[in-house]
Protein backbone atom coordinates (compact mmCIF):
# COMPACT_ATOMS: atom_id res chain seq x y z
CA UNK A 1 0.00 0.00 0.00
CA UNK A 2 1.16 3.38 -1.04
CA UNK A 3 0.73 6.56 1.42
CA UNK A 4 0.76 8.76 -1.12
CA UNK A 5 -2.43 8.16 -2.32
CA UNK A 6 -4.06 9.00 0.89
CA UNK A 7 -5.29 12.41 2.33
CA UNK A 8 -3.65 14.30 5.11
CA UNK A 9 -5.69 15.13 8.14
CA UNK A 10 -5.58 17.58 10.83
CA UNK A 11 -5.80 16.48 14.54
CA UNK A 12 -7.79 18.89 17.31
CA UNK A 13 -7.93 17.10 20.71
CA UNK A 14 -10.01 18.63 23.86
CA UNK A 15 -8.19 17.32 26.56
CA UNK A 16 -10.70 18.11 29.44
CA UNK A 17 -13.93 18.92 29.16
CA UNK A 18 -14.94 22.59 29.06
CA UNK A 19 -11.55 23.13 27.13
CA UNK A 20 -11.28 24.40 23.29
CA UNK A 21 -9.86 21.50 21.02
CA UNK A 22 -6.28 22.61 20.17
CA UNK A 23 -4.69 21.64 17.00
CA UNK A 24 -1.85 18.11 18.22
CA UNK A 25 -0.39 17.62 14.46
CA UNK A 26 -1.71 15.56 10.80
CA UNK A 27 -1.78 12.68 9.90
CA UNK A 28 -2.42 10.10 6.56
CA UNK A 29 -5.67 8.23 6.65
CA UNK A 30 -7.84 7.07 3.57
CA UNK A 31 -11.05 8.89 4.89
CA UNK A 32 -12.82 10.46 8.15
CA UNK A 33 -13.73 7.60 10.02
CA UNK A 34 -10.15 5.81 9.44
CA UNK A 35 -8.30 9.12 10.14
CA UNK A 36 -10.20 9.41 13.77
CA UNK A 37 -8.86 5.81 14.57
CA UNK A 38 -6.17 6.57 13.85
CA UNK A 39 -5.97 9.89 15.63
CA UNK A 40 -6.87 8.01 18.30
CA UNK A 41 -3.71 5.51 18.43
CA UNK A 42 -1.85 8.07 17.21
CA UNK A 43 -2.35 10.80 19.58
CA UNK A 44 -4.19 9.68 22.70
CA UNK A 45 -1.80 6.60 23.56
CA UNK A 46 -1.85 7.80 27.22
CA UNK A 47 -5.40 9.42 27.54
CA UNK A 48 -4.43 13.11 26.54
CA UNK A 49 -8.45 13.44 25.24
CA UNK A 50 -11.97 13.03 25.83
CA UNK A 51 -12.96 14.65 22.36
CA UNK A 52 -11.09 13.86 18.67
CA UNK A 53 -11.44 16.65 15.67
CA UNK A 54 -9.94 15.43 12.27
CA UNK A 55 -10.31 17.65 9.22
CA UNK A 56 -8.97 17.23 5.67
CA UNK A 57 -6.00 19.63 5.72
CA UNK A 58 -7.08 20.75 2.08
CA UNK A 59 -10.26 22.10 3.36
CA UNK A 60 -8.13 25.07 5.79
CA UNK A 61 -8.09 28.41 4.43
CA UNK A 62 -5.21 30.04 5.92
CA UNK A 63 -3.72 33.52 6.40
CA UNK A 64 -0.44 34.37 4.53
CA UNK A 65 2.34 35.04 7.25
CA UNK A 66 4.37 37.12 4.39
CA UNK A 67 1.01 39.51 4.63
CA UNK A 68 0.75 39.24 8.37
CA UNK A 69 2.33 43.35 8.17
CA UNK A 70 -0.80 44.38 6.10
CA UNK A 71 -3.54 41.73 7.04
CA UNK A 72 -3.36 42.76 10.98
CA UNK A 73 -2.50 46.75 10.62
CA UNK A 74 -5.56 47.88 11.17
CA UNK A 75 -5.55 47.27 14.33
CA UNK A 76 -2.06 47.98 15.13
CA UNK A 77 -3.32 52.12 15.98
CA UNK A 78 -5.97 51.12 18.54
CA UNK A 79 -4.78 51.64 21.82
CA UNK A 80 -8.28 52.26 23.04
CA UNK A 81 -9.29 48.57 22.80
CA UNK A 82 -7.97 47.92 25.68
CA UNK A 83 -8.59 48.18 29.23
CA UNK A 84 -5.39 49.61 30.24
CA UNK A 85 -6.13 52.85 27.91
CA UNK A 86 -7.90 54.55 30.23
CA UNK A 87 -6.56 56.21 33.64
CA UNK A 88 -8.71 56.32 36.47
CA UNK A 89 -8.01 57.33 40.06
CA UNK A 90 -7.57 54.59 42.13
CA UNK A 91 -10.39 54.84 44.34
CA UNK A 92 -12.20 53.62 40.92
CA UNK A 93 -9.60 51.75 39.13
CA UNK A 94 -11.04 48.57 40.38
CA UNK A 95 -13.45 48.62 37.36
CA UNK B 1 -33.86 8.99 35.76
CA UNK B 2 -32.92 7.06 32.54
CA UNK B 3 -29.03 6.31 32.29
CA UNK B 4 -29.10 9.48 30.06
CA UNK B 5 -30.08 11.81 32.08
CA UNK B 6 -28.51 9.97 35.18
CA UNK B 7 -24.89 10.57 33.22
CA UNK B 8 -26.34 13.66 32.14
CA UNK B 9 -26.67 14.83 35.81
CA UNK B 10 -23.23 13.07 36.65
CA UNK B 11 -21.35 15.77 34.28
CA UNK B 12 -23.12 18.91 36.00
CA UNK B 13 -22.96 17.78 39.79
CA UNK B 14 -19.37 16.99 39.00
CA UNK B 15 -18.53 20.81 37.27
CA UNK B 16 -17.82 19.03 33.97
CA UNK B 17 -18.88 21.07 30.58
CA UNK B 18 -21.79 19.89 28.90
CA UNK B 19 -20.92 19.77 25.28
CA UNK B 20 -22.69 20.38 21.99
CA UNK B 21 -22.70 16.25 20.94
CA UNK B 22 -24.07 15.31 24.13
CA UNK B 23 -27.13 14.07 25.38
CA UNK B 24 -28.98 16.96 27.06
CA UNK B 25 -32.74 16.83 28.18
CA UNK B 26 -34.69 18.55 25.73
CA UNK B 27 -35.75 21.22 28.51
CA UNK B 28 -31.84 21.69 29.04
CA UNK B 29 -31.42 22.17 25.56
CA UNK B 30 -34.50 24.75 24.93
CA UNK B 31 -33.37 26.59 27.93
CA UNK B 32 -29.74 27.31 27.28
CA UNK B 33 -31.44 28.44 23.50
CA UNK B 34 -33.96 31.20 25.60
CA UNK B 35 -30.91 32.30 27.16
CA UNK B 36 -28.19 32.77 24.55
CA UNK B 37 -30.33 33.70 22.10
CA UNK B 38 -31.87 36.31 24.27
CA UNK B 39 -28.16 37.16 25.18
CA UNK B 40 -27.32 37.71 21.72
CA UNK B 41 -30.10 40.10 20.58
CA UNK B 42 -29.28 41.97 23.50
CA UNK B 43 -25.99 42.81 22.09
CA UNK B 44 -26.92 43.23 18.68
CA UNK B 45 -29.91 45.50 19.44
CA UNK B 46 -27.51 47.09 21.91
CA UNK B 47 -25.21 48.85 19.03
CA UNK B 48 -28.52 51.09 18.83
CA UNK B 49 -28.94 53.67 21.68
CA UNK B 50 -25.02 54.37 21.26
CA UNK B 51 -24.75 54.42 17.68
CA UNK B 52 -27.13 57.28 17.60
CA UNK B 53 -24.64 59.56 19.28
CA UNK B 54 -21.42 58.35 17.03
CA UNK B 55 -22.08 60.99 14.65
CA UNK B 56 -22.05 63.70 17.20
CA UNK B 57 -19.65 62.31 19.67
CA UNK B 58 -17.97 65.74 21.44
CA UNK B 59 -14.29 64.93 20.07
CA UNK B 60 -12.48 62.29 17.49
CA UNK B 61 -10.99 60.50 20.31
CA UNK B 62 -14.58 59.92 21.95
CA UNK B 63 -15.65 58.96 18.56
CA UNK B 64 -13.28 56.12 17.68
CA UNK B 65 -13.69 54.99 21.13
CA UNK B 66 -17.22 54.77 20.66
CA UNK B 67 -17.06 53.05 17.20
CA UNK B 68 -14.96 50.74 18.76
CA UNK B 69 -17.36 49.43 21.32
CA UNK B 70 -19.77 49.21 18.88
CA UNK B 71 -18.04 46.88 16.64
CA UNK B 72 -17.43 45.04 20.27
CA UNK B 73 -21.24 44.60 20.79
CA UNK B 74 -21.32 43.37 16.95
CA UNK B 75 -19.01 40.95 17.70
CA UNK B 76 -20.27 39.65 20.87
CA UNK B 77 -23.73 39.12 19.42
CA UNK B 78 -21.60 36.87 16.65
CA UNK B 79 -20.39 34.78 18.56
CA UNK B 80 -23.29 34.01 20.77
CA UNK B 81 -25.38 33.48 17.60
CA UNK B 82 -22.79 30.81 16.89
CA UNK B 83 -22.40 29.23 19.76
CA UNK B 84 -25.93 29.21 20.05
CA UNK B 85 -26.17 27.71 16.63
CA UNK B 86 -23.92 24.50 17.82
CA UNK B 87 -27.57 23.32 20.19
CA UNK B 88 -29.62 22.61 16.86
CA UNK B 89 -31.06 26.31 15.94
CA UNK B 90 -30.41 28.17 12.83
CA UNK B 91 -29.20 31.72 13.19
CA UNK B 92 -32.30 32.71 10.28
CA UNK B 93 -34.48 31.16 13.21
CA UNK B 94 -33.38 32.96 15.80
CA UNK B 95 -33.51 36.20 13.88
CA UNK B 96 -37.04 35.79 13.25
CA UNK B 97 -37.68 35.01 16.52
CA UNK B 98 -36.22 38.37 17.10
CA UNK B 99 -38.14 40.16 14.25
CA UNK B 100 -41.63 38.59 15.57
CA UNK B 101 -41.22 39.46 19.44
CA UNK B 102 -41.20 35.67 20.73
CA UNK B 103 -37.79 35.92 21.40
CA UNK B 104 -36.34 39.23 23.95
CA UNK B 105 -33.81 41.40 24.62
CA UNK B 106 -32.22 42.99 27.65
CA UNK B 107 -35.18 45.69 28.32
CA UNK B 108 -32.37 48.25 29.07
CA UNK B 109 -32.02 49.05 25.10
CA UNK B 110 -35.80 50.09 24.89
CA UNK B 111 -34.72 53.60 26.49
CA UNK B 112 -33.54 56.51 24.24
CA UNK B 113 -30.10 57.89 24.77
CA UNK B 114 -30.71 61.61 24.75
CA UNK B 115 -27.85 63.32 26.19
CA UNK B 116 -23.73 62.39 25.90
CA UNK B 117 -24.11 61.77 29.12
CA UNK B 118 -26.06 58.59 27.96
CA UNK B 119 -23.55 57.38 26.21
CA UNK B 120 -20.96 57.38 29.27
CA UNK B 121 -23.73 56.14 31.72
CA UNK B 122 -24.55 53.31 29.35
CA UNK B 123 -20.66 52.30 29.25
CA UNK B 124 -20.53 52.23 33.09
CA UNK B 125 -23.66 51.10 34.60
CA UNK B 126 -25.14 48.98 31.75
CA UNK B 127 -21.57 47.31 30.31
CA UNK B 128 -21.05 47.35 34.59
CA UNK B 129 -24.27 45.32 35.15
CA UNK B 130 -23.88 42.89 31.94
CA UNK B 131 -20.09 42.15 33.25
CA UNK B 132 -21.73 41.13 36.74
CA UNK B 133 -23.76 38.74 35.14
CA UNK B 134 -21.34 37.66 32.44
CA UNK B 135 -18.57 37.42 34.93
CA UNK B 136 -20.96 34.55 36.52
CA UNK B 137 -21.70 33.09 33.29
CA UNK B 138 -18.33 32.37 32.49
CA UNK B 139 -19.00 29.03 34.90
CA UNK B 140 -22.20 28.33 32.98
CA UNK B 141 -22.77 24.45 32.48
CA UNK B 142 -23.13 25.05 28.50
CA UNK B 143 -19.26 24.72 27.55
CA UNK B 144 -19.41 26.75 23.70
CA UNK B 145 -21.47 29.56 26.12
CA UNK B 146 -18.48 29.39 28.64
CA UNK B 147 -16.05 29.83 26.82
CA UNK B 148 -17.75 32.58 24.69
CA UNK B 149 -18.51 34.18 28.51
CA UNK B 150 -14.57 34.22 28.67
CA UNK B 151 -13.44 35.96 25.65
CA UNK B 152 -16.54 38.38 26.04
CA UNK B 153 -15.46 39.74 29.50
CA UNK B 154 -11.83 40.23 28.48
CA UNK B 155 -12.86 42.31 25.68
CA UNK B 156 -15.37 44.42 27.46
CA UNK B 157 -13.06 45.24 30.25
CA UNK B 158 -12.74 48.76 28.31
CA UNK B 159 -16.33 49.13 28.02
CA UNK B 160 -17.09 50.28 31.29
CA UNK B 161 -13.91 52.09 32.42
CA UNK B 162 -14.61 54.59 29.07
CA UNK B 163 -18.22 54.90 29.97
CA UNK B 164 -17.13 56.04 33.75
CA UNK B 165 -14.33 58.39 32.26
CA UNK B 166 -16.96 59.87 30.37
CA UNK B 167 -18.83 60.86 32.99
CA UNK B 168 -15.79 61.78 35.19
CA UNK B 169 -14.80 64.27 32.85
CA UNK B 170 -19.12 65.56 33.01
CA UNK B 171 -19.15 64.95 36.41
CA UNK B 172 -15.81 67.53 36.87
CA UNK B 173 -17.02 70.56 34.35
CA UNK B 174 -19.49 73.15 34.20
CA UNK B 175 -22.71 72.91 36.36
CA UNK B 176 -24.53 72.31 33.22
CA UNK B 177 -22.07 69.27 32.17
CA UNK B 178 -22.27 67.75 35.92
CA UNK B 179 -26.01 68.19 35.67
CA UNK B 180 -26.21 66.09 32.37
CA UNK B 181 -24.10 63.57 34.26
CA UNK B 182 -26.62 63.57 37.29
CA UNK B 183 -29.43 63.30 35.33
CA UNK B 184 -28.35 60.75 33.01
CA UNK B 185 -27.62 58.61 36.24
CA UNK B 186 -31.20 59.42 37.47
CA UNK B 187 -32.46 57.78 34.43
CA UNK B 188 -30.31 54.50 33.89
CA UNK B 189 -29.48 53.47 37.23
CA UNK B 190 -33.33 51.61 37.62
CA UNK B 191 -33.44 50.44 34.73
CA UNK B 192 -29.80 48.67 35.12
CA UNK B 193 -31.50 47.65 38.30
CA UNK B 194 -33.71 45.79 36.30
CA UNK B 195 -31.46 44.31 34.31
CA UNK B 196 -30.68 41.34 36.41
CA UNK B 197 -34.47 40.36 36.27
CA UNK B 198 -37.10 39.64 38.22
CA UNK B 199 -36.69 38.57 41.69
CA UNK B 200 -35.72 35.21 42.94
CA UNK B 201 -39.37 34.40 43.67
CA UNK B 202 -41.02 36.19 40.63
CA UNK B 203 -38.66 34.73 37.91
CA UNK B 204 -40.18 31.78 35.77
CA UNK B 205 -36.63 30.37 34.90
CA UNK B 206 -34.72 30.43 37.68
CA UNK B 207 -34.64 27.50 39.90
CA UNK B 208 -34.21 24.69 37.04
CA UNK B 209 -31.68 27.26 35.46
CA UNK B 210 -29.70 27.34 38.65
CA UNK B 211 -30.79 23.20 39.20
CA UNK B 212 -28.54 22.95 35.69
CA UNK B 213 -25.79 25.35 36.35
CA UNK B 214 -26.90 27.50 33.53
CA UNK B 215 -26.96 30.53 36.03
CA UNK B 216 -24.79 30.28 39.11
CA UNK B 217 -25.77 32.71 41.09
CA UNK B 218 -29.81 34.32 41.32
CA UNK B 219 -30.99 37.50 39.93
CA UNK B 220 -30.75 39.01 43.52
CA UNK B 221 -27.35 38.12 44.01
CA UNK B 222 -26.03 39.48 40.64
CA UNK B 223 -27.92 42.68 41.47
CA UNK B 224 -26.91 43.46 45.31
CA UNK B 225 -23.10 42.70 43.95
CA UNK B 226 -23.63 45.51 41.30
CA UNK B 227 -25.67 47.86 43.65
CA UNK B 228 -22.80 47.27 46.15
CA UNK B 229 -19.77 48.24 43.45
CA UNK B 230 -21.70 51.38 42.21
CA UNK B 231 -22.17 53.24 45.36
CA UNK B 232 -18.27 54.18 45.88
CA UNK B 233 -18.24 54.94 42.51
CA UNK B 234 -21.04 57.44 42.27
CA UNK B 235 -19.48 58.95 45.40
CA UNK B 236 -16.18 59.75 43.80
CA UNK B 237 -17.93 61.44 40.77
CA UNK B 238 -19.43 64.19 43.59
CA UNK B 239 -23.11 63.05 42.14
CA UNK B 240 -26.27 62.00 44.10
CA UNK B 241 -27.44 58.65 44.44
CA UNK B 242 -30.84 57.85 42.62
CA UNK B 243 -31.58 55.99 45.36
CA UNK B 244 -32.88 57.95 48.68
CA UNK B 245 -33.11 54.81 50.97
CA UNK B 246 -29.40 53.32 49.88
CA UNK B 247 -27.73 52.44 53.32
CA UNK B 248 -24.99 50.15 54.58
CA UNK B 249 -26.48 47.04 56.35
CA UNK B 250 -23.05 46.30 58.48
CA UNK B 251 -24.69 42.89 59.70
CA UNK B 252 -25.70 41.85 56.12
CA UNK B 253 -22.27 43.34 54.87
CA UNK B 254 -24.15 45.12 51.94
CA UNK B 255 -26.39 48.38 50.89
CA UNK B 256 -29.83 48.26 51.56
CA UNK B 257 -31.38 50.08 48.52
CA UNK B 258 -35.17 51.13 47.94
CA UNK B 259 -37.65 49.27 45.72
CA UNK B 260 -37.78 48.79 41.99
CA UNK B 261 -40.22 50.15 39.88
CA UNK B 262 -41.03 46.62 38.69
CA UNK B 263 -44.18 48.40 36.86
CA UNK B 264 -41.96 50.02 34.77
CA UNK B 265 -39.95 46.52 34.02
CA UNK B 266 -43.31 44.74 32.89
CA UNK B 267 -44.55 47.46 31.20
CA UNK B 268 -41.10 48.02 29.26
CA UNK B 269 -40.74 44.13 28.67
CA UNK B 270 -44.44 44.18 27.45
CA UNK B 271 -43.45 46.43 24.42
CA UNK B 272 -44.09 49.71 26.03
CA UNK B 273 -40.75 51.25 26.51
CA UNK B 274 -40.28 54.55 24.49
CA UNK B 275 -38.38 52.75 21.99
CA UNK B 276 -39.57 49.09 21.55
CA UNK B 277 -41.39 49.30 17.98
CA UNK B 278 -38.45 51.81 17.07
CA UNK B 279 -35.55 49.43 17.99
CA UNK B 280 -37.17 46.08 15.70
CA UNK B 281 -38.28 48.19 12.91
CA UNK B 282 -34.47 49.07 12.52
CA UNK B 283 -33.35 45.64 12.48
CA UNK B 284 -35.89 44.42 10.06
CA UNK B 285 -34.89 47.23 8.30
CA UNK B 286 -31.08 46.70 8.25
CA UNK B 287 -31.77 43.28 8.01
CA UNK B 288 -33.77 43.87 4.49
CA UNK B 289 -31.65 46.62 2.87
CA UNK B 290 -29.10 43.99 3.10
CA UNK B 291 -30.68 40.93 1.37
CA UNK B 292 -28.91 42.29 -2.00
CA UNK B 293 -25.19 41.21 0.00
CA UNK B 294 -26.55 37.93 0.60
CA UNK B 295 -28.28 37.25 -2.45
CA UNK B 296 -24.92 38.31 -4.59
CA UNK B 297 -23.07 35.89 -2.30
CA UNK B 298 -25.66 32.82 -3.14
CA UNK B 299 -25.47 33.90 -6.94
CA UNK B 300 -21.94 34.00 -6.71
CA UNK B 301 -21.60 30.38 -5.47
CA UNK B 302 -24.39 29.03 -7.95
CA UNK B 303 -22.44 30.40 -10.72
CA UNK B 304 -18.95 29.09 -9.62
CA UNK B 305 -20.48 25.34 -8.92
CA UNK B 306 -21.95 25.64 -12.22
CA UNK B 307 -18.73 26.34 -13.42
CA UNK B 308 -17.34 23.79 -11.79
CA UNK B 309 -19.44 20.76 -13.03
CA UNK B 310 -18.75 22.57 -16.39
CA UNK B 311 -15.54 21.66 -16.00
CA UNK B 312 -15.79 18.53 -14.92
CA UNK B 313 -18.01 17.49 -17.56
Amino acid sequence: MTTEKLELFEVFIRSKRGLDHKHVGSLHAEDHAQALEYARDCYTRRSEGVSIWVMKSNDICASQEDDAESFYDPSDDKPYRHATYYVLPDPVNNM
Amino acid sequence: MTPEEQNFMRKINAEEKIEPKDWMPDAYRKNVIRQMSQHAHSEVIGMQPEGNWITRTPSLRRKVVLLSKVQDEAGHGLYLYSACETLGISRAEMIEALQKGTAKYASIFNYPTLTWGDVGAIGWLVDGAAIVNQVSLQRTSYGPYARGMIRICKEESFHQRQGYEALLVLAQGSPEQKQMAQDSLNRFYWPALMMFGPHDSESAHSAKSMEWKIKRETNDDLRQKFIDQTVPQIEFLGLEHPDSAIKWNEERGHYDHGDIDWEEFYSVINGNGHCNRQRIEHHVAAHEEGSWVRDAITAYNNKKNANKIKNVA
